[in-house]
């Protein structure tokens, strides 16, 4: 397999701040359909390389690729979005005042404008879609519930799904588990596996018991730099890991 | 649980009820007026048909801060600009009709430009005299008032509590302005002693009953219009922008952008609900932009029920049947009165008067 064929291909990346380097030379790569998981301590620059790949911070080097030939550092935020990287934050944020259905449907593509939305209807294949897309996010019994009134993990799945409708290929995910409770997690690594296939979706997790379940490859990040990276297993023999892990 | 169907279904009932009554106001107001004998204790005198058509106007100005506040969360406290602005668009044609039968009798110039030794009509008046003409002034001037104003305010990102403050200044602003003779708006006295409406006798009970026709219509299309709106997906994202603006910039809508069409397009209900006011109570003045009014309106909505449109209407009708019974009887007390609903209202009826209807009163949507 070629450097082209990879999903996203992260070269050399840093970024500093006031001389901190938050990235350092950090490189790395995911594969179509792939779910890889990243952990690493407090401060190891997960969500500063999450903000790189969606085009909310600039690095001072290095480069940034999407699928065949698409130049990340060259593209807006929302030109990013709509080359098909969809990004989920750590804090849940659905419409609170709106139905899970109303919800997912403000997240479909096509008019922004109001005359144009004023007008517009949804269409048999968007319907589909949507019904698609609850049912993937189990919420169907729950479609014309208020956003209000679902329970945390409820919303977090909301919010994928709502990303889910832009159909993006990759789905980088911010601690998705954080919060919830065993059951719910339990649901959400079902949920988060069954995408990987359609979609490459990267999780930056916290809970290693939630990474073991969901992982085939895990990358360990430490100082803005890849230390390890391999399966569950090697990864919590590695050395440096352990010294990193025990050592804070 | 409260489903959206059972929501939805709910707007509807309210809504088809609402117009049900505005379609035998607009039976029953002629009926009684012109069926019924002078001399019966039934008959429907000018002064209650001239009292119940200034109420429907004041639902459309109700109507118009409901579409705004409660779906989007923008609290204007100067739409009362608006509906002046239609009232004195309205104003300029009726005063033009008055022609040579003013005091002073002059064929162009209106009494008050006589008065201070004006020789010719300043060019703002010009067109006023044709109908067609100040029926799209009517709309036009709160419209571009409301996409000049929105636009500076919506662009800053100017929204909540200060949104409501620069609102106030706008309007008080305006009174300032149309209290000085130099406007050529009749300073103080404002527009009075109209005489005809395309030719049509203004104090004749007839054309009181058309006017009062022409408002429930003009009512209903207005509320008609609104809920297509809040009901179409746009009114979606209205709802989305009230409850997570920068989310819903996030998914890519260009808030502003919605919110700069539906201020104008409230403004443009709120003139035309004071174009139809003017010439029913037969006056305008500045005292109409007070700051006071534009705070009476929200008060009506919120008395009403926030967020449902009919409910609004319904606020702006039984707090004005209040006000006009309370300032007959106790005037000094009036004040105070509106106060305490206000506060009471929100203490205890988030969902207003429409909440506690539908048993509800409790639940915020
Ligand atoms: N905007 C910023 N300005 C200064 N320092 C920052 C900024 N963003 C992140 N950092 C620093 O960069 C390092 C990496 O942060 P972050 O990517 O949030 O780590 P993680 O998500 O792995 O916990 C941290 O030390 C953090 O303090
Ligand atoms: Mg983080």
């Amino acid at each position: 397999m070629t450097v082209r064929d990879k999903r996203l291909y992260l070269e050399d990346l840093t970024v500093s701040f006031d001389g901190f380097k938050a990235l350092n030379k950090l490189s790395l790569y995911v594969d179509p359909g792939e779910l890889l998981c990243i952990i690493g301590p407090n401060g190891a620059g997960k969500t500063t390389m999450m903000d790189v790949i969606t085009g909310k911070t600039r690095p001072d080097s290095g480069t940034a690729w999407f699928g065949r030939g698409i130049d990340l550092l060259t593209l807006t935020e929302p030109e990013i979005v709509s080359a098909g990287i969809g990004r989920k934050f750590q804090k849940p944020s659905v419409f609170e005042q709106l139905t899970v259905l109303e919800n997912l449907e403000l997240a479909l593509s096509g008019p922004r404008s109001f005359p144009k939305m004023l007008r517009a209807r949804i269409t048999p294949a968007q319907q589909e879609r949507i019904d698609q897309v609850l049912e993937i996010i189990g919420l169907s019994p729950l479609r014309a519930s208020l956003g209000s009134i679902l329970a945390h993990g409820q919303k977090q799945w909301l919010e994928i799904g709502m990303l889910l409708m832009l159909n993006p290929e990759l789905l980088l995910v911010d601690e998705p588990v954080a919060g919830m409770t065993p059951h719910e997690i339990e649901r959400t690594a079902e949920l988060l596996r069954s995408l990987a296939g359609t979609h490459s979706v990267v999780v930056v997790e916290h809970d290693m018991s939630f990474v073991r379940s969901i992982a085939r490859r895990v990358i360990v990040l430490h100082e803005g730099q890849v230390i390890a990276e391999g399966d569950m297993d090697k990864v919590q023999k590695d050395a440096r890991v352990i010294e990193v892990y025990l050592g804070v | 649980m409260l489903s959206f169907r059972n929501w939805g279904a709910g707007g509807d009932r309210g809504g088809a009820w609402f117009l049900a009554v505005l379609a035998v106001v607009a039976v029953a107001v002629p009926v009684f007026n012109q069926a019924v004998t002078q001399s019966s204790p039934f008959h429907l005198s000018a002064f209650g048909i001239t009292l119940i058509g200034k109420y429907l106007c004041y639902g459309m100005l109700a109507l118009s801060v409901d579409l705004i506040w409660g779906y989007c969360g923008i609290l204007s406290l100067g739409h009362a600009a608006f509906f002046s602005l239609g009232g004195y668009a309205m104003g300029m044609y009726l005063m033009r009709q008055i022609g040579a039968r003013g005091v002073y009798g002059d064929p162009i110039l209106p009494d008050f430009m006589v008065f201070l030794n004006w020789k010719a009509l300043p060019w703002f008046w010009y067109g006023f005299n044709h109908f067609p003409f100040a029926l799209v002034m009517m709309a036009l001037a709160p419209a571009s008032l409301a996409l000049v104003f929105g636009w500076f305010a919506f662009r800053s990102r100017v929204t909540g509590v200060y949104f409501s403050i620069i609102t106030q200044a706008l309007t008080y602003a305006l009174m300032l302005a149309f209290f000085r003779n130099d406007m050529g708006f009749g300073g103080n006295n404002g527009f009075t002693d109209f005489k005809e409406i395309l030719g049509f006798d203004l104090h004749s009970d007839r054309v009181r009953v058309v006017l009062l026709v022409v408002s429930t219509a003009a009512l209903a299309a207005s509320y008609t219009a609104c809920r297509a709106i809040v009901q179409s997906r746009a009114g979606r994202v209205i709802r989305a922008i009230r409850d997570a603006e920068s989310r819903t910039r996030f998914l890519g809508y260009p808030v502003e952008s919605f919110k700069l069409w539906l201020f104008v397009f409230s403004a443009v209900i709120a003139g035309v609900g004071g174009a139809l006011y003017v010439p029913q109570v037969g006056i305008i003045n500045p005292g109409e932009f007070a700051p006071i009014n534009s705070i009476e309106a929200v008060i009506w909505v919120a008395v009403g029920g926030r967020g449902t449109l009919y409910g609004a209407i319904a606020g702006a009708v039984l707090v004005n049947y209040a006000k006009t019974y309370l300032t007959g009887a106790f005037p000094e007390v009036w004040l105070y009165v509106l106060g305490a609903l206000f506060v009471l209202v929100t203490l205890f009826l988030p969902r207003g008067i429409v909440g506690l209807a539908s048993g509800r009163g409790d639940e915020k949507r």
